[in-house]
């Protein structure tokens, strides 16, 4: 065999060992989105979301659910979002070399992979135990805190892309760095910056353990904030566990509702990067 | 290093005088004395790490932006010494424009992208910002080919453009002086001949210093060239005398191609 004949065919078991372990990945995959569907479509109907979550063997739905991680949702995106990109402006734009930008930069990557749960327990013993009440304000501390290392991450990483010869340009024409900030840098990075908050929110929309501890849950329809606030991951939990077949079957809606709305903002965050 | 044939221009714009620089430890410019003349063009030349760009930008304190970076010396604007600390740095970029060597579009349309410097300084009701829009435009030799497109992205310009582009936003808050830092070396021969002729047009109205690695550039469109080497200006005088009669062998051998 010639050199030229052994390189073609190492490529050739290369490539075929790298397309195996994608079909197989692939498969699996494919098969979670189409039990999701399968069983996920089944237990749709009108009611799962005008309805409220029922008792065992009683006819309902989802509705104070869906609206729950809703509300629970936006207001921890509303409450993150803010600090994350602050931070995130900070680490990229001041704190390159500085000592308090190493430090907060390594805090906040333990931070981004710190299990949920702890996170849950934490926001627990510092809000749940102290007010001796579950509350969706808990909740949505317990998720904001998850969205922000994400943010802080994507933003800084997002910033430093920027060509530095656009900052000197802005500072050139006698730009304040403030301006130079707002207007240029961050304005060139935005879309990137926006995607990072949308994969922020489909983390946070699945969160089940963050929830447990803080939120707790609540068979009825609640828009009180201090009180505790159903939300889809937590009432999939309950529900799925249960042995009782109609709350199996909405837990199985449930799945798939959240599925499609972090599929869709996957899809969303895609779209917004490639049409730069 | 002692400069040698400076014909000391008569009506200098700047002055620098007993100019060093530093880059952390490195002496990157040493001893720098050097007169730019009002309403002309001068090129610095010489080969990559001859101090020419951080000379260029010593003018408008852009190195002030990097902390390791420092300078000591005097460069007179106008009689003033533009590196004391009681100098607005705002005020002295608008009196000293710069364009680099990539183009830097902003992010936003080609209209904005000029009145963002004008609106720094200046409260223009819509029709004289738009007045003053298109004069940036027409003197950047720009406006024809995008008055009908002033509201799209300015990266959707070619690359060519997108310099005139910044040219034109750098005029428009009307400076006095117009650095350019290697305008032409990322483009095509067209665009540069382009900005070339620009060059000479615009030196009826400002002052401009231009850095470049192009010889025949330097020829073609300075009227005064300096030769730097290792952090020394080696010779500065007309672009004729440098040229065709260069007193020092280092400067005939760089512009001969025997070095460089």
């Amino acid at each position: 065999m010639t050199k030229y004949q052994k390189r073609k065919w190492v490529n050739g078991v290369a490539l075929t060992l790298s397309l195996s372990a994608m079909a197989f990945g692939l498969f699996w995959l494919a098969w979670i989105l189409w039990e999701i569907i399968r069983l996920g479509v089944g237990g749709l109907s009108v009611a799962v979301f005008t309805e409220m979550t029922p008792a065992p063997n009683d006819a309902g739905g989802l509705a104070n659910a869906i609206y729950g991680s809703g509300v629970m949702v936006l207001l921890a995106t509303f409450v993150g979002t803010p600090i994350g990109i602050f931070a995130g402006i900070y680490l990229a734009e001041f704190g390159e070399k500085t000592w308090l930008g190493s430090i907060t930069r390594f805090v906040n990557d333990i931070l981004l992979s710190a299990p949920s749960i702890v996170i849950g327990l934490f926001i627990y013993t510092l809000v749940v135990a102290r007010f001796k009440s579950f509350s969706a304000i808990a909740g949505v501390l317990a998720l904001a805190l998850i969205v922000i290392p994400v943010v802080i991450r994507t933003t800084e990483n997002m910033l430093r892309l920027v060509p530095n010869a656009l900052r000197e340009a802005a500072y050139a024409l006698g730009t304040p760095q403030r301006k130079v900030i707002l207007s240029i840098t961050l304005r060139s990075a935005r879309a990137g910056v926006v995607t990072g908050i949308l994969l922020a929110v489909a983390r946070i929309a699945g969160e089940t353990a963050p929830l447990l501890f803080t939120a707790l849950s609540n068979q009825f329809w609640s828009s009180d904030i201090t009180q505790p606030m159903a939300s889809l991951p937590v009432t999939i939990f309950k529900f799925a566990m249960s042995p009782y077949e109609n709350w199996q079957k909405l837990a199985w809606a449930g799945v798939f509702i959240i599925t499609m709305f972090v599929l869709g903002l996957n899809v969303l965050a895609r779209w917004m990067t490639r049409t730069k | 290093m002692e400069t040698t044939k400076a014909t000391t221009p008569i009506d200098s714009k700047i002055s620098v005088r007993n100019l060093n620089f530093y880059y952390g430890k490195f002496h990157a410019l040493k001893a720098i004395n050097l007169e730019i003349e009002k309403n002309k063009v001068t090129a610095f030349i010489g080969p990559s790490g001859c101090g020419k760009s951080t000379l260029l930008r010593t003018f408008n304190r852009m190195f002030e932006l990097y902390p390791e970076q420092r300078a000591t010396g005097e460069v007179l604007l106008d009689g003033q010494n533009v590196l004391e600390a009681s100098q607005d740095v705002a005020l002295l970029r608008a009196k000293v424009g710069m364009v680099f060597q990539k183009p830097t579009p902003f992010p936003m349309s080609i209209y904005d992208n000029i009145a963002f410097g004008i609106k720094l300084f200046e409260n223009l009701n819509r029709s004289d910002m738009d007045d003053r829009v298109e004069w940036a435009l027409r003197q950047a030799a720009l406006w024809g080919e995008v008055k009908d497109k002033l509201t799209q992205s300015g990266s959707g310009l070619s690359g060519g453009q997108q310099q005139r582009l910044c040219i034109a936003r750098g005029i428009a808050i009307k400076p006095e002086v117009l650095l350019l830092d290697e305008p032409c070396s990322a483009l095509d021969p067209i665009s540069t001949a382009k900005i070339e002729e620009l060059i000479s047009e615009l030196k009826k109205d400002y002052t401009v210093v231009i850095v470049t690695h192009n010889m025949q550039q330097a020829a073609r469109c300075s009227d005064y060239t300096a030769y730097m080497y290792l952090g020394d200006l080696v010779e500065f005088g007309t672009t004729e005398n440098v040229f065709f009669k260069p007193t020092r062998k280092e400067t005939e051998d760089y512009i001969t191609g025997r070095f460089g």
